[in-house]
């Protein structure tokens, strides 16, 4: 057997090795995934973001039991970024998480960024496919929490939850404002905290101001994720969610969108790869490069002539 | 010599040597200046910084008299295997002149897990000894009079059960327990921070702590309750100005939860004591000690107001550095220990435990841990350095040295206020990274070989594996569990019961103080994991930051 | 992508002494590698089980308790168990040298005993990863 089919008939081993095969780029990876790709679609797929500290790996484990008592298995995809000196990095997500190492239900896999500019390793999406072809029924996606990963995982998910918590200072009104129109489900986290009201009050303010939610009004839940409050809301929530975008159709858009931009990235990829591969065999790429920076040539006719010769 | 005259000299000394030391490079990683003068010293006022021995500041002791009067403690950390073993060694220590007994648990009970729990297997016995009920505990201390002999208890999250057994065995040698002297570390926060045996989450913690100040003001009176412990930050990788900073930082949120919970500074204060490392850094260690002193009488008088001397003076308990010892030509170990033990003798501390030369390999064994013992023996009777009181005290470097280490712990405390106190900042991983990163450039300084470790990185030699190292024999695991089984048939398991039942409502109660209940529990014969167990079900137990 | 060596650093049962684990963690991230870390008290089964998910290509075991000599050889059986068998699994800290052929011989790569660079780790990973 190979190991699509070994995971297919529930090797965990197969699992985790499929993963490894995608985010190494191994050979076997394109063979695997034509495989496992009639399987996936399944799985409710929730991206997790928000800043750091404000307990997202807590809040992971909590609503992954959940789920679990609620009969759902679950994986978790946890991205923890990348050192861009060392390219080494430390994924620390699972501390939050080492109750659920031992049920069966539940696959965690920590991945690290690996020079993605967004949040989201750029095997993400594919671990997800991979996870949801296992069968499971919830897959989250836990982000960094800074920088562009919020923008990714609105592409990657059905439903984006949004992590805040009281007392940040400052900076909260720009992390507020870049995560506002991507929330579909807000959590404050840590609400036993002092100012909780008050964050909650600036969220409702900013969500009246935003025009574009005609149909669904982001929920605003509140959470001890650390005492295990008020789990059951904010799932009740992030299930609403997805039975109003299945309800109203949006669900088939949104996935639609996600698989046209997934062929998009397929198709700049490869194309990309085959460009370069072609530019450096012909040998003259260094001498243009000379042309151009001594003002010699311009990058633009360069650009147009050298996809002339290869794209014909 | 006027001042200004002298700082012009100092200047064309510096120029001069600038010159050599480009010619014979100097060695790494040390500070810029090489020689101290009274120019380091110039705003040093003699009774505001440094006053007497036995008066604030106390930076030159607390006592006035200090070892002129008596010696330091000398305090053994013991323990391993059985109560029965254990106590063999402890009246082995008080044969060889030991002045007071130091128990060391093992990972189980620091923990609160009986030794039949799945998850003590292979550690049962291993670090220190075992004890899962009275019926061990009245082993540990059976034929030591508990009237006389001064006990000090590694024990943390369960600390409160460990002073109940205590008390308990005390009792039953017909000892009241207002007879009682000893400490308990009963320090979570550093748990939390550095040493990793925590089992609840902050807010109990914390309460369990202050119940246990409150009980013993009333009943135990000469108990210390807490001994905030600097020494396993250090042993993380912190330096010398951590340690003492995050540990007053730990010592200031303790103060204030009991001010909180409704007691007076005064009445808790005197019983507060510290637990400082001795380190490899001789001149650096004892202008920590002195340094310290200073810092926390400021903060018990400025900040919290206590108004009796006794609540302002940090007595200080001291262990040399286990993380020092070189697993590398391992009798060079007793050459670290007498340095080591010398830095803490300067520094005025008030008892010692030293460590043996095996124990970067195993537990010590009693020939290595007699060495140590005779280690402060020979400082204290033949050295010198304890005739007279703080013999370094107006030296130009340790002065300006103190004052340095001084400075850099309040700039940490004052940190930690702005971050929202010590458990803030250790929930939110400030005070662990920071030691984490003092840990990881230590180690590559000496992996560059900026940092000599003799031994290890220098002067190394072909070695022959160390023999006579001491086992743990692996049967102790089995013994403790054939032990609780006969417990667990011979007791009143309905009186078990009932009181456990009791501490979970007691637990359920903020405003109820635990430690009668826990005495009641463990009188019953209940065991340490079914005790903490309950305490489990209603705290939860603490989730660990880590940001590394 | 080029493939980055993953390393789960672990810490087996309840010793609470993580300078050691932290700094090689550390040092292994410096190095390019991926460090699982999955903090204190883990059981074997965890450790074994995490192991798999994350699929990785070493487990460093980190104890200082003394229990090493029935934790250690469980970690190996319960990774072999899962058909893991190609995972490199070493072990560090304080472990008397008396100990080491016992753990070599239940299939314990390498133990790192007080005093090694990390740097000493980095090199025997990189060669020894197959």
């Amino acid at each position: 057997m190979d190991i699509a089919n070994e995971l297919l008939a529930g090797s965990r081993l197969a699992l985790s090795r499929a993963i490894t095969a995608v985010e190494n780029e191994y050979d076997t990876a394109v063979d695997i995934m034509q495989k496992l790709y009639p399987h996936t679609g399944r799985a409710h797929v929730i991206g997790i973001t928000g800043p750091p500290g404000a307990g997202k790996s807590t809040l992971t484990d909590k609503l992954a039991k959940e789920y679990r008592r609620q009969g759902k298995t679950v994986g978790i995809v946890a991205v923890d970024p990348t050192s861009p000196f060392s390219g080494g990095a430390i994924l620390g997500d699972r501390i939050r998480m080492n109750e659920l190492t031992l049920d069966e239900g539940v696959f965690i896999r920590s991945m690290g960024t690996r020079g993605s500019l967004g949040g989201l390793s750029r095997k993400t999406a594919e671990t997800v496919k991979i996870m949801d072809a296992s069968g499971k029924d919830v897959i989250f996606i836990e982000t960094v929490g800074v920088g562009q990963s919020e923008v990714d995982i609105v592409k990657a998910a059905d439903t984006t939850l949004v992590v805040l918590v009281p007392g940040l200072g400052d900076d909260i009104q720009a992390i507020k404002a870049g995560v506002l129109e991507i929330g579909d489900v807000f959590a404050i986290n840590k609400a036993d905290r002092d100012g909780v009201d008050r964050l909650n009050i600036e969220l409702e303010m900013m969500l009246d101001l935003n025009q574009d939610m005609v149909d669904w009004r982001p929920p605003i839940k509140r959470t001890v994720a650390s005492q295990n409050q008020g789990i059951e809301e904010l799932i009740a929530a992030l299930d609403d969610h997805l039975g109003h975008l299945d309800k109203t159709g949006k669900l088939a858009i949104r996935r639609t969108e996600r698989t046209k931009n997934e062929l998009l990235a397929m198709i700049e990829e490869q194309l990309g790869r085959y460009v370069l591969r072609n530019i450096s065999n012909s040998g003259q790429f260094e001498q243009l490069v000379t042309a151009v920076q001594q003002r010699q040539r311009d990058p633009y006719s360069v650009v147009t002539d050298l996809l002339k010769g290869i794209l014909k | 010599m006027s001042n200004e005259n002298l700082k012009a000299k100092v200047a064309e000394y510096n120029a001069k040597v600038e010159k050599a030391a480009a010619k014979f490079p100097e060695r790494k990683n040390l500070p810029e200046q090489r020689l101290y003068t009274p120019v380091d010293v110039e705003g040093l006022d003699y009774e505001r910084d440094l006053g007497f021995p036995g008066s604030y500041p106390f930076t030159r002791g607390v006592q006035p008299t200090m070892y002129r009067g008596r010696f330091w403690t000398m305090r053994m950390y013991a323990g391993f295997s059985t109560a029965e073993e254990s106590n063999k060694r402890y009246r082995y220590l008080i044969e060889s002149g030991a002045t007071g007994l130091s128990c060391a648990f093992d990972l189980p009970t620091q923990i609160g897990y009986d030794s039949d729990d799945d998850i003590s297997t292979g550690e049962v016995g291993k670090v220190g000894v075992a004890i899962d009920s009275l019926a061990d505990m009245e082993i540990l201390f059976d034929q030591i009079d508990l009237g006389k002999v001064s006990t000090s208890m590694t024990i943390n999250a369960p600390a409160s059960v460990l002073l109940a057994m205590y008390i308990a065995v005390a009792e039953k040698q017909g000892v009241t327990p207002d007879k009682l002297n000893g400490t308990i570390q009963n320090d979570i926060l550093k748990e939390y921070a550095a040493r990793g045996t925590y089992i609840f989450p902050p807010k109990p913690s914390m309460r369990l702590i202050t119940n246990i100040f409150e009980y013993c003001s009333q009943n135990v009176p000469n108990w210390n309750t807490i001994s905030i412990s600097g020494y396993h930050i250090r042993e993380a990788g912190s330096t010398a100005s951590q340690e003492i900073a995050f540990t007053i930082a730990d010592g200031i949120a303790y103060c204030e939860a009991a001010i909180k919970a409704g007691l007076k500074i005064d009445d808790f204060a005197g019983r507060l004591s510290f637990f400082w490392n001795a380190h490899n850094n001789v001149l650096e260690e004892v202008a920590k000690f002195r340094a310290s002193r200073r810092v926390w009488s400021k903060v018990m008088k400025e900040r919290f107001g206590a108004t009796n001397p006794k609540s302002w003076m940090l007595r200080v308990h001291t262990q040399t550095a286990g993380s020092m010892l070189t697993a590398q030509q391992p009798e060079n170990n007793v050459v670290r220990v007498a340095l080591q033990t010398a830095a803490a003798v300067m520094g005025g501390t008030q008892s010692l435990h030293t460590n043996s030369k095996d124990e970067a390999l195993a537990l010590p064994t009693e020939d290595s841990v007699r060495v140590a013992l005779r280690t402060q023996q020979i400082v204290a009777y033949e050295s010198g350095l304890a005739d007279v009181i703080d013999p370094l005290g107006g030296s130009y470097y340790v002065e300006a040295l103190t004052d340095q280490i001084e400075k850099e712990a309040w700039e940490y405390i004052k940190k930690i206020d702005e971050i929202g106190g010590a458990v803030t900042a250790i929930e939110k991983g400030y005070i662990q990274k920071e030691i984490q990163d003092s840990a990881y450039k230590w180690q590559m300084e000496v992996e560059k070989g900026d940092r000599v470790i003799v031994g290890v990185n220098k002067f190394q030699i072909e070695e022959k594996p160390v023999e006579g190292l001491l086992r743990v024999d692996s049967s102790v695991g089995e013994l403790q569990k054939k032990k609780l089984a006969d417990l667990r048939a011979k007791r009143d398991n309905g009186a078990v019961q009932d009181k456990l039942a009791a501490l979970e409502k007691a637990c359920q109660d903020e405003t109820v103080n635990l430690m009668p209940f826990i005495l009641d529990a463990v009188k019953t014969y209940a065991t340490l994991g079914e005790i903490c167990g309950v305490m489990r079900k209603v705290f939860g137990e603490y989730e660990a930051h880590v940001n590394l | 992508m080029e493939k980055r060596i993953r390393v789960l650093v672990a810490k087996p049962g309840l010793d609470g002494h993580d300078r050691g684990a932290k700094v090689v963690a550390r040092a292994l991230r410096d190095a390019g590698f991926e460090v699982i870390y999955t903090g204190l008290r883990q059981t074997p089964e965890q450790i074994a089980e995490a192991a798999l998910q994350e699929d990785v290509n070493v487990v460093a075991l980190s104890l200082l308790s003394g229990a090493h000599p029935h934790l250690f050889p469980r970690v190996v059986e319960l990774v072999r168990g899962k058909g893991m068998n190609d995972v490199l699994i070493v072990g560090g800290g304080v472990i008397p040298d008396a100990d080491i052929p016992a753990l070599k011989d239940a299939g314990v790569a390498e133990v790192f005993t007080p005093g090694t660079p990390t740097s000493a780790i980095v090199d025997f990973i990189k060669a020894n990863v197959k």
